[in-house]
């Protein structure tokens, strides 16, 4: 796996963090019944980042939650894979709230797909908004994002490839080959 | 790998360790999702489920068929008492009739011990054992150790006795297997006409004095007195058996130390466990009832999406 080209650094990702952050709260209002829900694995820290800094702008308090969307795949269901399934942990009540749901990466949209049913299983919320750091195109279902950190073209062969501090250690976004 | 290493769980020996922890990690999921208002994810949708109940059980096969249900898989419930083995049928020619209408998994009890590998190895579907005869209980044996866990986080080096008529449980074949796999030390007792020989060499104590089992114990699984299954003939009298091996409160708080106490059902009350005690602080009952339902999702879910 080679890196083609570096995305986002370190001081890129809070700038982008903090922009993603401000349009939630032009479109929202501020943070009443804003609620931050992310999508395991890294979407979960990423949520917790956007609500830290929801709350360093306005104040109050921003409930975060994980969702875990692996019993609501399509892939599982086609025996096309059998990823490690993880609780979700939402320990609010998501009824009439806005729900702003926290991806990495925006690709094929069915990850998302499944979210929208899990979440749907869970509550009847207001509204519910997707952020994502990087959407890279190649949708297969009608799906798009509220909020996008950045729009990057890809070709299928390649990846874009999230680290966070809270797993990998650093931040970074590159977009690599996965094409040996 | 988050993948089982077998296709079908017949029963816990030689089940490997990181198969054993892919199910008990798994349960906390399911049990999440027992707590929504919409108890139900799409995850087995389109695939049949059979529970193939040669031998009567409620508990079991309510737990089964509501974790499949919940999995949304179709599922269609078969019990001996109404079907054509009244006929005549041999079990093969039934499992094959079956099979033939495109079943995915079979959940299987039967009153014959070796019963369900035998159509596991005859058909193509996935089998699950909800229990053969004296042999094993997989799933109950697994729900007991997630029981445990949530309790006290690890099963490694616990000390866990299991009370009651050894040779004719299927509960106890299937804990000791799955107990010593995950590194617990594992006790028995009971009469010693209800022990069977040899567990010594499985590395399985024997205590035939219930106050030095309890001694012994961090955890403590009681099983019923099997009544139908002429357990009379093992011991005199149910007042005498409850008075050597009856669990109590009074033998409990004696102790003066933490102790959970677990009960696969149903309970013969003032047999073998007294009703302050199933009742009491030191009982985990109900608990292993609700984490059956997840167990049992977790094992369908794993078994069901299975690669081939």
């Amino acid at each position: 796996m080679n890196i083609l080209q570096n995305i986002l650094d370190e001081s890129g990702f809070d700038r982008m963090i903090s922009r993603l952050a401000h349009e939630i709260l032009e479109r929202n209002q501020g943070v009443d019944n804003l609620v931050v829900i992310g999508l395991r694995t890294r979407g979960e820290f990423v949520a917790q980042r956007l609500a830290a800094k929801l709350t360093q702008i306005e104040g109050g308090t921003v409930q975060t939650g994980v969702l875990d969307v692996t019993l609501y795949r399509d892939d599982v269901r086609h025996h096309l894979k059998q990823p490690e399934v993880r609780a979700t942990d939402i320990t609010f009540d998501i009824n009439d709230k806005h729900v702003i749901l926290v991806d990495d990466v925006l690709f094929t949209g069915r990850t998302v797909r499944s979210a929208l049913n899990a979440l749907l299983d869970i509550g009847r919320s207001r509204t519910v908004q997707l952020v994502v750091l990087v959407d890279r195109g190649h949708r297969e279902v009608p799906i798009r994002a509220d909020f996008i950190g950045k729009n990057v073209t890809t070709s299928r062969g390649q990846e874009v490839r999230v680290r966070l501090r809270e797993v990998d250690g650093l931040d970074a976004i590159d977009l690599v080959s996965t094409e040996a | 790998m988050s993948s089982l290493s077998i296709p079908h769980l017949l029963g816990l020996h030689d089940v490997p360790k990181q198969d054993l922890e892919l199910i008990l990690d798994s349960t906390d999921t399911f049990l999440e999702i027992l707590d929504r208002p919409i108890k139900k994810v799409p995850t087995l949708q389109g695939k049949t489920v059979v529970n193939l109940f040669f031998e009567n059980s409620t508990r079991t096969r309510i737990s089964f068929e509501l974790a499949e249900r919940r999995l949304s898989a179709d599922v269609v419930n078969f019990s001996a008492s109404t079907s054509s083995v009244k006929k005549g049928e041999t079990l093969l020619d039934t499992a094959r009739n079956i099979e033939a209408m495109k079943v995915d998994i079979v959940v299987m009890r039967h009153a014959a011990a070796g019963s369900v590998k035998f159509l596991s190895e005859r058909c193509t579907s996935r089998f699950l054992n909800a229990g053969d005869g004296a042999h094993e209980h997989p799933t109950q044996a697994l729900l007991d150790m997630v029981t445990i866990r949530q309790k006290t986080g690890s099963l490694e080096g616990l000390n866990v006795c299991i009370i009651g008529d050894i040779a004719h449980s299927r509960v106890a074949r299937s804990n000791i297997y799955g107990l010593l796999t995950m590194g617990a030390n594992v006790a028995v007792c009971g009469p010693a006409s209800m022990i069977p020989y040899d567990l010594e060499r499985m590395g399985v104590r024997v205590f035939t004095n219930i106050d030095d089992a309890l001694d012994f114990s961090d955890v403590i699984n009681v099983l019923r007195i099997q009544l139908e299954r002429d357990a009379g003939a093992d011991f005199p009298s149910l007042r005498e058996y409850h008075n050597a091996f009856g669990i109590t409160r009074r033998r409990l708080d004696a102790l003066g130390k933490d102790m959970i106490v677990l009960h696969p059902g149903p309970i013969n009350r003032g047999v073998e466990i007294e009703s302050e005690v199933a009742d009491g602080p030191y009982s985990v009952i109900l608990p292993q009832v609700t984490n059956g339902v997840a167990i049992r999702m977790a094992v369908l879910y794993l078994i069901g999406t299975r690669a081939e």
